[in-house]
This record gives C-alpha cells, structure tokens and sequence, in this order.
C-alpha cells in the first residue's frame, strides 16, 4: 500500500531538485522555466496525494486549475523568451540586468 | 510489499532520475526530452493514485503540447551552449546545500511520522465502473463553473499576449493586399485611348 | 411671538446676504431699499414687542428655536429669550441701525463700496441682535463673534489705507484677547453648570455659589469670582475698557455712520449688556463687582481726559465713548444695572446723534474731520448745528435732557455703594462729568463757533447735508431729550427690569434711591443744588473761558505742562506698550522660532535630515538590487527556507 508520507516525500525530493536546478542553471532562462514546471509538478503531485487519502475531488480540480495556469505561463514565457532573444541575440541571464540599481 | 508499491518505487525512482537529468545536462533540448520522461513517470504515479483524467491531461498537454513549444524553442534559438554553462561547477555546492538542507526540513515535515499509514489510512479503491473524468466534469460544470471559465479566459488571453508578443512587422516585405484587390475598379486598371488607325504599307 | 422675533432676526439677515450677493446686479438704489426695509421690518416689529412687554405686560418667551447638536447630553441650540431687557435693547439697536441705513444713503452717495457697506450693516444689524436676543451662552458667543467680525470688515471698509487695516487688525486682535476671557468663561459655566441655557444656569446658581477651584497649586478660588471676571474679560474687550480700550479710538478709521452705529451706539455695549444679562451670576461675587466697577472708573475718568487733547473730531467723540462705557460699567460694579442699561439707552441716542452730526460736518467739509479747520459752522450748517448741540447737552448731563438722568442716578448709585473701591468710582466719576462737559463744550466751541478756518475751496461748497442726513438727526434728537424723562422713572428705579436683572438685597443701592425718588421733575429740580451739575456747569463755563474768550490760554497751557500733555497725546503709553512689549516680543519670539525651530530644526533636521537619510540608506541599498535574476530568485528561497524552519522548529 503507498502510504501518504511516500509521495509527499517525492513532492518533496521533485521540489528541492528544481530548487537546486535553479541555483545550477542561473544563466539558461528555458532550464529556468522547465525548473518551474517541475515545482508545478511536485504541487501538483501533493495535491494529487491529498485527493486521494482524503477522498475528495476538489484537490484534482485544483490540478485542473494549475495546469491550465501552468500552460498558460509557459506559453507566455517562451513568448517572452522569443522576443528576447530576437532583441538581444542571447537568453544569458547574466545579460538581463537592466533592473540594476 | 505490494505490487502497488513496487510500481510506486519504480516510477519514483524514474521521476527523481528523470528531474536530476533536467538540471544538470548540458543541452536544453535533452533536458526537455529528461523532463517529458519525468512528466510520463508522473502520469504514471496519477494513475495509482486515481487521478486518471488528469494524468492523461498531463500526457496530452504537457508532454504532446508544452514540451514540443520548449522544443520548437529551444532549436529555434541559435544558444551559445558553452557559454550557459559555465560556472555550473561553482555554484554546485550552494545549490545542493540550499536543496539538501530544504529537503530535510520537509521530510521532517511530511515524514512517515506524520503523514505514514497509521495517520492517513489507505481509501478502498473504487469500484472498477467508477468513472474519474465523469466524477470532475460533474463538479467542474456546477460547483466550479466560475473558476472554470475564469481559466477560459486565461488560456484565451495566454493565446493572444504570446501572438502579440511575437508578432513581428517587416515593412519591406512583399505581400498581397486582398481588400485592396477585391476594392479595385475597372477605371483604375484599364485605360482607354483613341488612337488613329494606322495606315496599311 | 415666535414667528415675530423670527422675522425680527431674518429680515436685516435677508437685506444683508441679497444686497452682499446679489448687490452688484441689482445695483445701487435696490440695495439700499432693500436693506432699509429689511432693518425697517425689524424696527417696527422691535417696537411691536417692546410695546407688548412694556405696555401690554407681556409674558418674557424664552424657547429654543432649532438644536444644532446634542453632545455628550449638552444641548447646543439657537434660542430667544426676550424680556424687558431684550426687548429695549431690540429697539434701541434696531432704530439707531435704521437710523443710520438712512443716513448712510446720503453719507456713502459716492463710494464705490456703496452695497457692500449696506451689507455689512445689515448683517451686523442681524449679528447684534442674536446677541441680545439668544436665550444661551453659545449663541451669545456666536453674536459676540459676528459683531466682532462685522466690526473688523467695516473699520477696514477703505481697504486700500494702510492706516485703516492697521485699525482694523488692531481692534481684532485686541477683543480676541477679550474672547479668550469671555470663551474661558463660558467653559467654565459649562464645566460647573452643565448647560449652556441662561435659565438653567440661573437657576443653579446655589449649588455652585460657595464651590473653589485651584488655578495656581495651593490657592482657592471662588469659582463664581473666577467665571465672572472672565466674563468681564471678554466685555472689556467688547465695550473697550481700560486696558483693552485701545482699538476703539483707532476704530475711527471706518466710516462715520458705522462709528455711530457700531463703535459708540450698539457693538460697544454689548459687554455691559452681557454683563447686566449676568447679573444673577455677578451678585454673588463681591471681588468681580469690585473689580468691574475700578476698571468702568479708571475708564471713566482717564480716557475722558483723552479726549481733552484730540483734535480730530471723531477721536474727541471716541473718547467720549469710552469714558461714557465706563460709567455704564461702573453702574454695573455698583449693582445699579438698572441704571447702566438706562444709561446706555439714552447713549446710545445721543452719541449715535453726535456721530452723525459730527459725519454730517465731515461730508459738508469734504471729509476735513481736524477741528482745527472748522469753526463758526453754525451759520453754515443749522440743523446739524442744533442737533449736535442736543446731543452734547445730553452728553454732559444736562438737567430734563436725556444724559442728565441716567448719568445722575450712576452717580448717586455710586455714592450710595458700599463695596470695595466704590469711594474712588465716586470720585472719578465725580471729576469725570468735570472733564466730560470740558471736552465736549471744547468741540462744540472750536467746530460750531470760535474763529472759521475753514479751508477757503471747502467753504464754496459748504451747506447744509442732504435730507437723508439731516432727518436721522432730527429724529435721534427727539429721544435725546426726552427718553430720560420720560423713562427714569421706570427704568432707572422702578421694577422695569424685574424678572431680567437680579440684584442681591444687600447691594440694592437703586432700590435705596428709589425710596428718596420724587418723580422726574422732583430730581431735576434736586439736581440743580448738586455736586455733579455744578461740575459741569464749571466744565462748560472753563471750555467757554478757554476757547471763546481766551484761545491764547490753551496754547500756553500746553507749553507750561509740557509734560502732561505728552503723557496724553501719547494716551497713557498704552500704545506703545503693546507696540513693544506684545508686537514686539511677539516678533522677536517668532524669528527666534523661525530661525531656530524652522529653518534649523524642521528644515535642518526634519525636512533635509530625513531625505538625506532615505538618501544614504538608499544608496547603501542599492548594491542590492543586482538586476539578476537569480539573485531574486535566491533571495525568495532563502525567505522560503526560513519560513520553513520557523514552521518546524
């Protein structure tokens, strides 16, 4: 029998990776995003377990939310990145730095 | 140990692979490829935990349209890989310290001590005519509907900010103009002129 | 009679706000018509009611109109209580202010503030009455006010001179230190008695009589001496006492007709109305009735001789005022309010009638108001001549003119008082009506006889005044001299006021006089073997030795007591004074603030200090903001992870 804390506990391992991926690939803004989709996916991966050991669908209906946002958000993303890219002819974080004060 | 069990630690194991390879190959479209294998892996823990409708949203959305989007960017940008990747090594221990030490504090959380079987008991499986995608629909047609439409909305304007974002106008490029066509007039086109026929040699 | 005393207030308040308002469109004519009737309304209906109280012993009304708020259980409320007292009052204000909208007519023919002046009249018409009339102390407060402000619009009415602004910031500035008196007292009747409502104050006046309070640690004070000096205050203030009788002579600087109706026949006397309105609060304080009654003598005395030296001719009639408010308040100390009202209904009469003759002589002089250019005007100027010559008889007391009675029975009531300082009342007194009939016979000599140095261009046009000036003046002479006469009887020691005043037994020094009282005639014929008509029969002759038979003597005087009379042409130094001490000080305590508090402490440290601190903690804070993302990004985790480690730990 899977017991909750099992995958609560991958959440938890899924979440600290991307956490680390975004500290590794501080510079390459699309292993940045695909960082962020695996934060989404460890959520969701919680949200999942909770529906299913609490026996209530609202928390797959959250999933259901997350994912049209998620979708969303990368779509928007890449956009961004392609314009990005056309402008500066590089997806270097280290080059983005106009926020500077 | 059940066969449940056994499928659960194999498809977490692929997981966690699948996730560790995203962030640290070297060429993002591998990493994408790792993070369509660790989607897949996920699908397949939604599926042992009856979430089926959404584990095959996730296959269908993520995996056959997100990630192709990360694909179709990722060789559509001409990257400098080398340069992206440099002081990958250097920031390694930070990183891992800071996701060790974050790891630690949430199994602390949500350990077996919590959250193990003795807390939260397994449900009884549904019957096998229990239906997930009729259960959601239900609900997200009534309870859910504003929400529902909400997402609606977002998606659409998603769809219009990253056309608008991307669209670009060249000036100098050639194209048809077909209002201009079809609003023509005869007068404009063809002249007529008199002329005097000319005389036979 | 509610609807009548209504109207009373409304009509002079509708005339003012439509002739202010709307004045420049309805023009000239419309604004004095209308103002006139709606001064005119409330003059017929202020006759109406003093008839019906006085004639037809009407009840005294006394009800709240409209209640502005309730806070706290207090009541703050717009009533009338009209009894006898108000209902002379009513009348007085009302005709000498229609009195003078006529005049006005004919004074103002060619000012370019022509509806602008009728409107400030009207609406101090209105303000005067809500003062006489209120039935509490906020509302009185609120007549107060608008008097005050009235008077401080119209004595700046020629804006464009320096010296009447400086009159008018200066008859502000001084009352406001009189309203700061006045507000502490109504405070404290709030504070001791809970209610703002004259009747209920009176009527608990018992329980509050023999209560202290500390002011300074350690010292008792009685709390009815403490609330009535303040009171007093606040009509020092108001009716120009000594010290805070400054801005009055200074108050000339308006236009005549407003020096009658406001500085010398009705605002002026507000105070001792207020204070006659108190009695029942100021019987129980022997220290303020002593206190009121030394300040009304100094007044009295010393500001008469003032008037000795001035040779403009309002300035001799101001001063005049203010001796004449004097007497009225030494009335009051003396527990004779009968006879300070009554005194201040015949003033009233005449010295509304002497400032108008005296604006009467400006105009025909082209607003020559030295007295050392006129002369001889009695054969230019006839009526103006005669009426003036009325109201300077009633001034001094004359015997069956108007002055003679009121003046006569303050002088006998301070005679007959027993409390502290009222011997040295009687004396000022006494000398003052010397003094008065000196001063005034002077005027009159130097203005209507004597030698004629009237500037040779004015004289060409010299006649007499329009009949819009000249009718005022004959019907403000009528009651000049007979409303003494006529009414002494009543007012001055019968029980005309009974119900209105309160006078403790042991103080009644009317009632002691009343017993020796003979009717009218009987005290006429008394008064020629009297101390204070051989006094002013000695005044007039000493004014008719110096300035018609002697005129060298006057000037040798003034060289022989050099001394003296620098002393009053400087009027006592007050001036100065408050030039120095209070201007002054005030000056210099304000550019050590604006120095030291503003410009070093807010602009220094508070102003500058604080920007240049965000400034520096600013750039320190910038090295923050690396314009990386990943350092935004680390310093959200960092947030997460602490979060976290507060939640397990």
């Amino acid at each position: 029998m899977i017991a909750l804390s099992d995958v609560l506990i991958l959440g938890a391992i899924l979440f600290s990776l991307s956490v680390a991926g975004i500290f590794l690939n501080r510079k390459n803004v699309i292993i940045l995003l695909m960082a962020i989709e695996l934060m989404l996916l460890a959520v969701n991966m919680n949200f999942i377990a909770f529906a299913y050991f609490l026996d209530d669908i609202a928390g797959q209906i959250f999933v259901f939310f997350i994912l049209t946002v998620a979708a969303a958000e990368a779509a928007i993303g890449l956009a961004i990145l392609v314009v990005l890219f056309r402008n500066r002819h590089s997806i270097d974080v280290e080059d983005l730095d106009s926020l500077k004060g | 140990m059940g066969t449940e069990k056994i499928l659960f630690y194999i498809f977490a194991t692929v997981v966690v692979f699948g996730a560790s390879m995203v962030i640290t190959v070297r060429n993002p479209v591998r990493a994408a490829l790792f993070l369509v294998l660790t989607f897949f892996a996920s699908s397949a823990i939604w599926l042992l935990l009856e979430a089926e409708f959404l584990a095959i949203v996730l296959v269908l959305v993520y995996v056959g349209a997100v990630m192709v989007l990360f694909l179709f960017v990722v060789m559509m940008l001409d990257i400098n890989l080398a340069r992206l990747k440099a002081g990958f090594i250097s920031y390694l221990p930070v990183g891992l310290g800071v996701a060790i030490t974050m790891l630690v504090i949430m199994v602390m959380i949500v350990g077996p001590q919590n959250f193990g079987l003795e807390e939260y008991l397994a449900p009884v499986r549904h019957v096998a005519s229990y239906d997930n995608t009729r259960e959601l629909g239900g609900l997200l047609y009534t309870v859910y509907v504003y929400p529902f439409e909400i997402a609606a909305v977002i998606l659409l304007v998603a769809i219009v900010a990253a056309i608008v974002l991307t669209l670009r106008r060249r000036p100098n490029t050639l194209h048809q103009k077909p209002e201009e066509q079809i609003a023509v007039k005869s007068v404009e086109r063809v002249r007529k002129v008199k002329m005097r026929a000319e005389e036979r040699k | 009679m509610q609807s009548i005393y209504l109207w009373i207030v409304l009509a002079p308040l509708a005339g003012s706000v439509i002739a202010g308002l709307f004045g420049w469109k309805i023009g000239r004519a419309a604004s004095h018509w209308v103002t006139t009737l709606g001064v005119g309304i409330a003059c017929v209906l202020s006759l109406y009611v003093f008839k019906y109280m006085v004639f037809d012993g009407g009840e005294p009304y006394n009800a709240s109109v409209y209640t502005w708020m309730v806070s706290d259980g207090i009541r703050f409320e717009i009533g009338f209580m009209v009894d006898k007292l108000t209902a002379m009052m009513m009348a007085v204000v009302t005709f000498v202010s229609l009195m003078v909208h006529i005049y006005t007519i004919g004074y103002m023919h060619d000012d370019p503030g022509y509806q602008r002046f009728f409107s400030y009249i009207s609406l101090f018409t209105f303000s005067m009455l809500m003062l006489v009339m209120s039935n509490n102390f906020l509302q009185l407060f609120f007549g107060w006010e608008a008097v005050g402000l009235v008077s401080y619009l119209l004595i700046g009415f020629w804006f464009k001179r320096e010296s009447a602004i400086y009159a008018n910031l200066k008859a502000f500035l001084v009352n406001r230190v009189g309203d700061f008196g006045f507000l502490l007292g109504i405070a404290a009747i709030l504070m001791y008695f809970g209610s703002l409502d004259y009747a209920t104050v009176f009527a608990n006046t018992d329980s509050v009589r023999d209560q202290t309070m500390q002011i300074f640690n350690g010292s008792e004070w009685s709390v009815i001496t403490v609330i009535c000096i303040l009171l007093f205050i606040g009509a020092m203030g108001k009716s120009a006492q000594v010290p805070l009788h400054v801005w009055l002579p200074d108050s000339m600087e308006g236009p005549t007709p407003i020096s009658a109706l406001i500085h010398a026949a009705t605002m002026v006397t507000a105070g001792i109305f207020m204070v006659a309105r108190m009695s029942p609060l100021f019987e129980l304080s022997e220290t303020a009735l002593s206190f009121v009654m030394v300040i009304g003598a100094i007044t009295a005395f010393f500001m008469g001789l003032l008037g000795l030296v001035q040779n403009d001719i309002k300035r001799v009639i101001a001063y005049s005022t203010l001796s004449q408010l004097g007497y009225m308040t030494v009335a009051l100390g003396a527990s004779a309010y009968a006879a300070g009202i009554f005194h201040l209904m015949t003033h009233a009469f005449f010295k509304a009638l002497l400032f108008l003759g005296a604006g009467s002589v400006i105009i025909a002089l082209h607003h020559e108001q030295d007295i050392r250019k006129m002369g001889n005007l009695r054969k230019y100027m006839p009526i103006t001549w005669i009426t003036f010559l009325i109201g300077t008889l009633a001034l001094i007391g004359t015997p069956f003119f108007a002055g003679f009675y009121s003046k006569d029975s303050i002088i006998e009531a301070v005679g007959h008082s027993t409390i502290a300082g009222s011997s040295f009342a009687y004396v000022s007194v006494l000398l003052g009506v010397f003094i008065t009939a000196l001063y005034s016979f002077r005027l009159y000599f130097i203005v209507f006889h004597g030698e004629e140095n009237i500037d040779p261009h004015a004289r060409e046009h010299l006649h007499e005044s329009p009949w819009v000036v000249t009718v005022p003046l004959i019907l403000l002479a009528i009651p000049s001299v007979f409303i003494g006469y006529m009414y002494v009887d009543s007012m001055a020691f019968g029980d005309f006021f009974k119900g209105a005043i309160f006078v403790a037994p042991e103080h009644d020094v009317l009632g002691q006089l009343a017993e020796e009282f003979h009717g009218a005639f009987a005290m006429t014929l008394h008064a020629f073997g009297t101390l204070p008509f051989w006094f002013a029969a000695s005044g007039v002759f000493v004014a008719w030795f110096l300035y018609m038979k002697r005129p060298d003597i006057p000037a040798m005087l003034k060289e022989r007591l050099s001394m003296v009379y620098s002393i009053l042409i400087n009027k006592y130094g007050f001036d100065r004074f408050n030039e120095v001490f209070f201007a002054g000080g005030g000056r210099a305590i304000g550019s050590l603030f604006w120095k030291v508090g503003d410009q070093k402490l807010i602009d220094g440290v508070v102003v500058n200090g604080s920007a240049q601190t965000v400034g520096v903690v600013a750039g320190l804070m910038r090295h923050l903001q690396t314009g990386y993302l990943y350092t935004y990004a680390f310093a959200m985790i960092l947030g997460v992870l602490v979060l976290l480690g507060i939640f397990v730990l």
